[in-house]
């Protein structure tokens, strides 16, 4: 069978999909929220908050979404990482939850403690829920210990190391880039002035980072640079990553905040697929015996619980781009207050 | 404690806590929907501030119902990574199905329910309303179809041995459509119908006995009160239905919810008792036979009792006999409440009738009770099982995660979600005590003055 065929690698590619949306969508208004406190004006905060108002629940549904598809596609790497990373995903958790509900409750009062806990809150569960998320990615790139029968056999300082911590500060300050360029998108006046310095800020972060995870990476986690070697012509993509980031300045230079966050997205996906094909066929490498690790081959589900699922994906995901889609198409344009806004 | 009692005491207060609020947003859901239908229909402005009222408290049920249901779909994983690797093929399409059709549809239109009232017509706002009901009724459709295949299996064959055995699907319509799926859809989301329209009722009643909103708190009435009597009326008809089913699918659970012992004889119909699980006898006020009767409508047919089970393969017996019980006593008392208050409706008294309104301020305590008597019974009853008569509970649970790591997150939930729950009883009082007239708080503070 030929590969693009086979569907344990559909799958492989559709849980990446799934999680690229969420990375595109969350990663914005994660971004939005750890560059939160930088605002010390109430109506900005305000107008912040309600920039990703109507749109962060569905961005988190991605999140969920990219679970669903991962325990039905794949359950034993559910099982293996969301039971080995018990403590860092109880985290996550906790993070999200603090996160949502300050969204919500923060407007309720207007009490100035009341908004502040909420607003420290809200930044402080957006920069753990970004750190943590590349931590996962991190460990996941790096591999993890596996014992025979594919439990994970570390401890959680194991998953504290510092490659993986590297990995969650590029995805922290990649998320804040693309969440200061929607803010540039969605404000005006003073703020939008402001923020438009935050975007060249995060910009310069980010790329210091990622030459510093790149060379990380070839250094201590060569196994993700052997497909780039042995196809060169997967240089494509670093080279379009590039690209996408080099044309951001640009953009907003020339007032065309569109095309910068889009630029953002194909940055993000970009990023995401660099790290798919360094992965791929692996979904969770093992340190220090490879062939221990979970597969698209050895982990997956039965071929026709891979074949409803596509038939689920294929009927729903038009649906949810189409709903997502007419979402942002409704609430396009600057964010204003009125009295349904938060 | 050991893993396996941390474990499922996590689960049980994570579960627990996140069932309050889905059968808030659901049935609150199908409200908006009447509202906004009766707004579309005549054009009253009242009706559209019913709309935006009800449309409020769902927001605030909603956020949390999200908030709290992401530690359910990690939990599986994190807690139970043994079940899930055991069920993932079958179980993790209906979870998967729920986020793609269920909770997509629910939060993106939710956006043009709660802000979208200037930016789009009316027609389209009543579409997103109708949307955001449907989504929170597909999710209930997948995770009650989940559960009940963990209830009664179905469409699947075990593959593999021992540690590496799991259950493959072999037919998806047959997984969806297992033995007590339908029944059991039916029977929780009219609770769910119960709990929303009690909500409303019970707020609105507030209002009447306050003397304050009375038109708005009159409408709400007039549409909450008939929703809550055809849920309470098809709450009972399903639960009889789903009884049946547990009868014919899971005869050790039935047995333990009546606390019918003997092997093979007519089993009675408890109105109370207590189970004397040592001597493995039940006392209290019963009706001889009537279990059986309401099976098979015959007072003398047999009804496989608990000892017809090794003990091994039983359930909680007093604790799911009571929960069953409670539930049961529940339902029938909001029932009657129910239809109390359509009476005096018709009568014209109801508004004056003051012990009956405060009789309905309470009432919104009865579906949270009963919805959650019900389903600590339906898990309760399942055990010693995970899935039913294929992995034990005890065998599904996650190798590596050690007790004091649930310690850990136990204390860290609960102390989260003791400060939501506070949280939302605070917010869900400003909402009510402001009541309708009031718009959002547009108070913007600037260096500690509210301007």
């Amino acid at each position: 069978m030929a590969p693009w065929c086979d569907l344990r690698v559909v799958w492989f590619w559709l849980v990446g999909a799934l999680l690229t949306g969420y990375a595109i969508l969350d990663g914005f208004d994660l971004g939005v929220g750890a560059l939160h406190l930088f605002s010390r004006d109430d109506q900005d905060r305000r107008l912040q908050l309600n920039a990703i108002g109507p749109v962060w629940d569905g961005n988190e549904v991605w999140l969920v979404t990219s679970g669903g598809a991962l325990f039905a596609a794949f359950p034993p790497v559910y099982a293996t990482v969301f039971s080995g990373f018990y403590l860092p995903f109880m985290l996550l958790l906790a993070a999200l939850i603090f996160r949502a509900v300050a969204i919500e409750f923060r407007s309720k009062l207007p009490m100035r403690w009341w908004r502040q806990t909420w607003d420290v809150s809200f930044c402080a569960g957006s920069v753990l829920c970004s750190l943590l998320v590349g931590v996962t990615l991190g460990n996941l790139a790096r591999g993890v210990p596996l014992s025979p029968d594919g439990e994970f056999a570390g401890t959680v300082l194991d998953l504290l190391n510092p490659y993986a911590l590297l990995v969650g500060v590029l995805t922290t300050t990649l998320f804040m880039m693309h969440g200061a360029i929607y803010l540039v998108l969605k404000t005006e006046g003073a703020l939008h002035d402001r923020v438009r310095g935050w975007v060249q800020r995060t910009i310069i972060a980010f790329i210091l980072c990622y030459a510093v995870t790149t060379l990380a990476t070839l250094l201590y986690v060569p196994a993700m640079a052997t497909p780039f070697t042995a196809h060169p012509g997967l240089f494509v993509i670093p080279v379009l990553l590039l690209l996408a980031i080099a044309n951001i300045p640009r953009e907003i230079a020339h007032g065309r905040d569109l095309r910068a966050f889009l630029s953002s997205c194909a940055a993000i996906a970009a990023l995401l697929l660099l790290f798919g094909v360094g992965l791929f066929p692996t979904l969770v490498p093992s340190r220090p015996n490879p062939e221990l690790g979970l597969t698209v081959y050895n982990a997956c589900s039965s071929p026709t619980t891979l074949r409803i699922m596509l038939g689920i994906a294929l009927l729903g995901l038009p649906l949810v781009l189409a709903y997502t889609i007419s979402i942002y198409w409704i609430f396009r344009g600057k964010v204003r207050l009125d009295r349904h806004s938060y | 404690m050991d893993a396996l009692t941390l474990a499922r005491l996590q689960f049980a207060v994570t579960i627990a806590f996140h069932y309050l609020f889905p059968p808030l947003s659901i049935g609150l859901g199908v409200f908006l929907v009447l509202a906004e239908g009766m707004f579309l229909k005549t054009g009253r402005p009242l009706y559209r501030q019913l709309a935006q009222f009800w449309a409020k408290i769902f927001a605030l049920t909603f956020a949390m119902g999200v908030a709290t249901g992401l530690v359910m779909e990690f939990e599986f994983g994190t807690n139970w990574a043994t079940y899930s690797r055991y069920v993932g093929d079958v179980f993790g399409s209906a979870l998967a199905a729920e986020g793609i059709f269920a909770f997509f549809l629910e939060s993106g239109f939710l956006a043009i329910l709660l802000f979208g009232w200037d930016r789009v017509r009316p027609g389209w706002h009543f579409f997103a309303t109708v949307m955001v009901a449907l989504g929170a009724l597909f999710s209930a459709v997948w995770i009650v179809v989940a559960n009940s295949w963990m209830q009664t299996p179905a469409g699947f064959h075990v593959v593999g041995q021992g540690l590496a055995a799991r259950a493959e699907i072999t037919d998806f319509w047959a997984m969806v459509f297992n033995p007590s799926s339908m029944v059991r859809l039916a029977h929780v989301v009219t609770g769910c119908w119960s709990a929303g329209a009690f909500l409303v009722l019970s707020v609105s009643a507030f209002y009447l006995l306050q003397r304050r909103h009375l038109e708005f708190a009159k409408a709400s009435i007039r549409l909450a009160l008939p929703l809550a009597l055809a849920a309470s009326i098809l709450q009972a008809a399903s639960g009889h239905q789903s009884a049946v089913v547990v009868g014919r699918h899971q005869p050790a659970k039935l047995a333990a919810f009546e606390g019918h012992y003997p092997a093979s004889a007519p089993a009675p119909l408890h109105l109370v008792g207590w189970v004397d699980e040592s001597r493995e006898r039940t006392v209290g006020l019963a009706l001889p036979g009537g279990t059986s009767w309401l099976l098979t409508g015959d007072v003398r047919h047999p009804v496989p009792g608990l000892q017809a089970f090794p003990p091994a393969d039983r359930p909680p017996v007093n604790v799911s006999f009571q929960l069953f019980h409670g539930m049961v006593a529940v339902g029938v008392g909001l029932l009657l409440l129910a239809a109390l208050g359509v009476w005096s409706w018709w009568r014209g008294t109801l508004w004056d009738r003051r012990w009956l309104l405060r009789l309905f301020v309470l009432s919104v305590l009865g579906p949270q009770a009963a919805n959650q008597f019900g389903w600590f019974a339906a898990e309760i009853g399942r055990q010693p099982w995970i899935v039913y008569g294929l992995l034990r509970t005890s065998e599904g649970l996650s190798k590596v995660v050690t007790a004091n790591m649930i310690w850990a997150s136990l204390i860290m939930f609960t102390a989260i979600y003791a400060l939501l729950f506070a949280l939302f009883l605070f917010l869900l009082d400003q909402k009510i005590r402001r009541g309708p007239e009031d718009a959002a708080p547009t108070g913007v503070y600037r260096h500690g003055a509210v301007v």
